[in-house]
């Protein structure tokens, strides 16, 4: 290898590669290179949440005895809306009847894990009352409902919810319907119940 | 160095001495860059969108002067713009409709490179640079829109943060780097406007740059598709060129204040464009623990938000039928050993990805490549003629098929969906990719009309 330079009158001179002098270049560069690297590290890591950002989302407390039979209240935990629905007989027998329409009955799918306590028929601890997240497992819109048999369109003759961004249908247990763009059941966050009437929302510590 | 002489005089011939540079790029990109001379209608929009982006950079500015980036408060202080702020609901309305405009203006400079072919060799690197300025504009936009805070900015930024977290293994870990917090809050507005006022634009504006440099390097090309530097004068002047400045600055002035009649029409009695401008929902403040009842993304997002709902378990069946239709087409037309056994081994890959990860996956996919596909255009135009002109009259029409699935697809996007409409954007879906995959058998068939040796051009 060899690398042309000018005289001082404008002639082009051929010179060999000072091979000492480029290996210098090489390992000056690398190390250059390196120290940026590790300077971004501080600059990527800023967009991980912020201590405050962790530190917040303590558990937070609701009381039940408020909620009439076939009514809903919407909790707020770590910024997203946390369901509490006091089903009917009524609607605790068309969740039965949906076994076979819906793509995770046993809600065993592990995206989303459901806690040991709610995975059965009704996917909750006390038989009438669901706690779920309001939150899609599509893309994360909040779906609307409860509705009733016959009242939307999307929902048709079945009961529960229904998100307005891509039409993913849930039944009153949360379940997902088979063939909608929401792969999961939505999300039963970590609960227990303080006591009779005030549910905690965050923690289900045995303690 | 001996001091540049220079041929001008005055203020100009101060300047020019010690800074030539300025006179020779003027030179360069403007009163000596040959343009061909047969410019059409479609070729007014590239000038206007500059116009546009400095438009939207000077709203811009002054509408930070008095937006307040935090989750408590940027919603009062847009509402601050327009109420209390003298002149605030104009600076705002021109940056709105600026946004959208900017949209219109580059969807239609985007369909004068399809019909003439403006992306084909050697103009592929001008074509690339544009289709990363489309992708930073549409990043701007979507970081752009959540800044006020309303209903459609907090949800359209959860659904679209989200569509990260489909990604399998990072995805929910990438959605949270993205939010910087675990729901969209503060530290994501927050973040969300840096990358609008300051990144964002910064490289867009580098972009552009690229772009006029790569063009004015080889030459526009024009609505016949042929090369006017095939024939020059004795000074080496193109014959069919005729200098940007003053010629086209005139014309692109010209239909720009045609231009601005709409435009202002728009900025002064119909800001919200029927709600597809400024939507509705968006005047209510974001609430974290109700979402609106229709949820959509602004109308130039909507084509490909289509595709991304249209993408359902049924549908990975078309899909698979699909993918494996064309795979057996590319195995029948390439001979190369090594190739055939990839794509037999690609294929094979892909579908079992299809019915192994969430069709919520591939949905998110495929509006990618539906973006991501018009980079290769010029690799699978393989037409012997560049413009629309030569090429048999079927290829037009099988454009302007493609363009009203497209336009379809946009309306379908804004309406909720419903069984009907969502069969028909499938069925759209297959018919956009189609136009792609299979471009590069059904634009070498046909009859080709000759292509002339000089541009046809009329004197008015």
């Amino acid at each position: 290898m060899s690398t042309t330079t000018v005289t001082e009158s404008g002639e082009p001179v051929q010179k060999p590669i000072n091979k000492e002098r480029r290996a210098t270049i090489v390992v000056a560069a690398a190390f250059g290179g390196a120290g940026v690297v590790a300077a971004a590290v501080p600059f990527v890591t800023s967009f991980l949440p912020s201590e405050r950002a962790k530190a917040a989302g303590a558990p937070v407390e609701a009381d039940i005895s408020g909620i009439a039979a076939g009514e809903m209240l919407t909790v707020e935990w770590r910024g997203r809306p946390v369901w509490i629905l006091n089903r009917t007989p009524q609607m605790l027998q068309s969740i039965k009847k949906v076994d076979g329409e819906v793509a995770d009955p046993k809600s065993l799918r592990t995206a989303y894990p459901t806690p040991a306590y709610a995975r059965n028929e009704y996917r909750s601890i006390k038989r009438e009352y669901l706690v779920v997240e309001g939150i899609c497992t599509h893309l994360g819109c909040n779906p609307i409902g409860p509705f009733a048999a016959g009242v939307n369109v999307q929902m048709g003759s079945d009961q529960g919810f229904v998100c307005p961004c891509h039409g993913s249908t849930f039944d009153l247990a949360g379940r997902v319907f088979k063939n909608k763009p929401a792969p999961d059941n939505l999300p039963v966050p970590p609960h227990k119940y303080l006591s009779d009437n005030l549910v905690l929302i965050g923690d289900d510590s045995k303690a | 160095m001996a001091e540049h002489k220079s041929q001008y005089t005055g203020l100009l011939g101060w300047v020019d001495a010690r800074m030539p540079t300025l006179m020779s790029e003027f030179k360069k990109h403007a009163s000596e860059y040959y343009a061909p001379k047969n410019f059409n209608f479609w070729y007014i929009f590239g000038g206007i969108a500059i116009v546009i982006l400095v438009l939207q950079i000077l709203t811009g500015i002054f509408l930070t002067m008095h937006y307040k980036p935090d989750a408590n408060l940027a919603f009062a202080s847009v509402e601050y713009i327009m109420r209390d702020v003298t002149g605030g609901w104009f600076i705002r309305y021109l940056h709105s409709t600026g946004a959208s405009f900017f949209f219109i203006v580059v969807y239609l400079h985007m369909f004068r490179a399809l019909l003439y072919g403006s992306y084909r060799r050697p103009r592929e690197l001008i074509w690339i640079f544009g289709c990363l300025i489309f992708l930073m504009l549409m990043a701007e936009a979507f970081f752009g829109y959540l800044l006020p805070w309303g209903q459609m900015s907090y949800w359209g930024a959860q659904v679209i943060v989200n569509l990260f977290g489909a990604i399998p293994l990072i995805g929910p870990e990438l959605a949270l780097f993205i939010r910087g917090d675990y729901v969209v809050g503060d530290a994501t507005l927050s973040r969300f406007f840096a990358f609008h006022v300051i990144a964002i634009p910064l490289v867009l504006l580098g972009l552009v740059v690229a772009h006029i440099i790569a063009l004015h390097d080889v030459g526009s090309n024009n609505p016949d598709g042929i090369e006017i530097k095939a024939h020059k004068d004795a000074q080496g002047r193109p014959l069919d060129g005729v200098p940007f400045h003053p010629y086209y600055t005139v014309h692109d002035l010209y239909w720009l204040s045609i231009f601005l009649i709409p435009f202002f029409a728009v900025v002064f009695f119909f800001p919200e464009m029927g709600g597809y401008f400024l939507e509705w929902n968006n005047f209510i403040p974001a609430d974290s623990l109700q979402g609106p009842t229709h949820i959509a993304p602004l109308w130039y997002f909507t084509p490909y938000y289509s595709i991304l709902r249209a993408t359902t378990e049924q549908f990975m069946i078309v899909l698979a039928v699909g993918t494996i239709g064309m795979s057996a087409l590319l195995l029948l037309t390439i001979s190369n050993s090594i190739a055939r056994g990839a794509i037999a081994v690609g294929t094979i890959v892909v579908l079992l990805g299809y019915f192994t990860l969430d069709p919520k996956f591939w949905g998110v996919v495929l509006m990618g490549v539906s973006v991501m596909i018009f980079f290769a255009m010029p690799w699978l135009d393989h037409s012997p003629a560049r413009s629309m002109r030569y090429r048999p009259v079927w290829h037009f029409w099988l454009l302007i098929g493609w363009v009203v699935a497209f336009l379809i697809l946009g309306y379908l996007g804004t309406q909720p969906p419903t069984p009907a409409a969502t069969l028909m954007a499938q069925a759209l879906t297959l018919l956009y990719f189609a136009f792609f995959a299979l471009m590069p058998w059904w634009s070498r068939m046909g009859s080709f009309k000759p292509v002339p040796d000089r541009i046809t051009f009329a004197p008015h």
